[in-house]
């Protein structure tokens, strides 16, 4: 480890981001702290913020005010080739997996891009690279020459996994990875993703509004309102005995079966 | 589609036309080839006529296609190449880069295409080379206008920040990601910028500023012009080939419009 297993490995000091002149959007005063092997949820209504964040943790953006602190580095003003050297410790899956692939890419091209940027490994190994990582995500070499269009809703999103942990990342940014996907594939991917980190000890953010698929995968949860963070602790214990009125809205959208 | 098949049909044997025009119409069409003023069909050596000087009609047409082609080809070629690239690094980078280069954009928006080529050719000379960098001077800015247009919209997109994330080059990004996807609709003017090509090529012509050692249609509606009474056919049969090239390439363009809308 670079700096001991005790210090985090992902840290907001204080961050705020703000949008246009009107002060409830966007963020304020944002505390939070991830550590290796951890997987800590962002709940929160539409809204809320929860995307913005996401953005603010994988520099997308920058921040307004505080500092995002990765693998104890400050990553906050980073630019240029020092982040594209960061870039392969922390990627991201998207929401809706059909936007984020190039339409007129296929899943060859996807997932050669990220050795290819980042030099991981020659040419020629590609093919065996490429071959282990569909295996691992449960898709097969024949899926190789199909472009994003051509594939479901649950292999795609396998695919976006696969391009995340090809730079074998130390936390993955998740941004509500199966609320575009049918329920039935949800779980699979779900339990893919669990499997993942068991093997390599990868860090989670994981933003969901659905604290039923919340309360199945994150130790530690923040629910988010209006760009603060409006409870955090444990998942259970929030859940169990919910004190912010955001968490509640939250826990009352989850749908019951009634019999 | 089936105006993009008779438009492709058209262009094809124009197309055709240019490549075999030395077996079509032997010889120089510059060249005195027989009697003056024929009318069309009137002799069989000459099907078209011939013009003031006994030169024949039906040559002249068939090497004015080449000409015709060439520019409007390569300047529609040109205009569109600089046309996208300028709008791509416009709208991708935004900023200051975006308002110089729309502002340069604007600048040769407000002059006539035209009389840009006019202004260039008159300070260059006529030539194929030349006659194609003055035609696209005035034509690439619609290509770039389109073309920020759809890069501002497609850099917003999940795709373009996966390639952020990871860690994809500026240059690359705006080039191999967003560029490719932003072609569709500049593509689809494409046809209007070879068939305005093709006008201001003839205009120029018509002018005397074309290649004079060259046929072109332009120069053959000019040289018809001095004896339109007498003789119409020497300017309606160019005018005629005019009307088809410019024709054709509009039905691939409708043709082609269509097929991208149904894209996703």
């Amino acid at each position: 480890m670079m700096d001991g297993s005790s210090s985090p490995l992902m840290e907001l000091r204080n961050v705020a981001k703000r949008f246009g002149d009107h002060s409830h959007d966007g963020l304020k005063n944002i505390n939070i702290s991830l550590m290796h092997g951890e997987t800590l949820a962002i709940a929160g209504s539409s809204g809320s913020g929860k995307t913005t964040l996401a953005r603010l943790v994988m520099r997308l953006t920058r921040p307004d005010e505080g500092s995002i602190h990765l693998l104890g580095q400050d990553i906050t003003h980073m630019g240029g080739g020092a982040l594209r050297r960061m870039r392969p410790r922390f990627q991201m899956v998207f929401q809706d997996p059909l936007a984020a692939f190039n339409p007129r890419a296929n899943v060859k091209r996807i997932l050669e891009d990220p050795l290819r940027i980042h030099g991981f490994a020659s040419k020629s190994e590609y093919g065996d690279i490429l071959a282990q990582t569909l295996e691992r995500v449960g898709l097969g070499t024949q899926y190789l020459q199909r472009l994003p269009l051509e594939l479901s809703g649950g292999q795609r999103q396998r695919v976006a996994i696969a391009r995340a942990i090809l730079t074998k990342p130390q936390l993955i940014v998740l941004d509500e990875p199966v609320s575009a996907l049918d329920v039935s594939v949800r779980a699979q991917i779900l339990n893919l993703l669990l499997d993942l980190q068991a093997e390599t000890r990868v860090s989670y953010l994981f933003i969901s509004h659905d604290l039923a698929v919340v309360r199945a995968f994150a130790n530690r949860m923040i629910v988010m309102e209006e760009g603060r963070i409006a409870e955090e602790g444990y998942t259970e214990e929030v859940l169990a005995n919910p004190q912010a009125n955001a968490t509640q809205v939250l826990i009352d959208a989850v749908p019951r079966l009634v019999i | 589609m089936s105006s993009f098949r008779i438009g492709a049909a058209l262009l094809l044997l124009l197309v055709l036309m240019a490549l075999f025009a030395p077996v079509i119409a032997p010889g120089d069409p510059l060249a005195i080839s027989g009697q003056a003023m024929l009318r069309p069909f009137e002799s069989e050596a000459h099907l078209l006529g011939t013009d003031r000087l006994g030169r024949d009609v039906f040559a002249g047409l068939v090497h004015g296609t080449r000409t015709t082609l060439l520019v409007a080809f390569f300047s529609a070629a040109a205009a569109l190449i600089i046309g996208s690239i300028v709008g791509t690094i416009s709208g991708f980078l935004g900023g200051v880069t975006d308002i110089v280069l729309m502002r340069i954009t604007e600048a040769f928006q407000t002059v006539p295409g035209f009389l840009l080529a006019l202004a260039t050719i008159s300070v260059t000379g006529p030539s194929v080379p030349t006659l194609v960098l003055a035609i696209s001077l005035g034509n690439w800015t619609q290509a770039a206008r389109v073309t920020r247009a759809e890069v501002l919209s497609l850099r917003e997109r999940d795709f373009v920040a996966a390639a952020r994330t990871l860690g994809m080059r500026p240059f690359e990004i705006a080039f191999r990601e967003i560029l490719p996807n932003a072609f569709g609709p500049t593509a689809s003017l494409a046809a209007i910028s070879v068939a305005t090509a093709i006008l201001i090529e003839a205009a120029l012509s018509f002018l005397g500023f074309g290649d004079p050692n060259r046929v072109t249609w332009g120069s053959m509606i000019a040289e018809g012009r001095t004896v339109l009474r007498a003789a119409p056919y020497l300017s309606i049969v160019p005018g005629i080939a005019l009307v088809v090239t410019v024709l054709s390439v509009h039905l691939i363009g409708r043709g082609l419009s269509r097929t991208e809308r149904l894209q996703p």
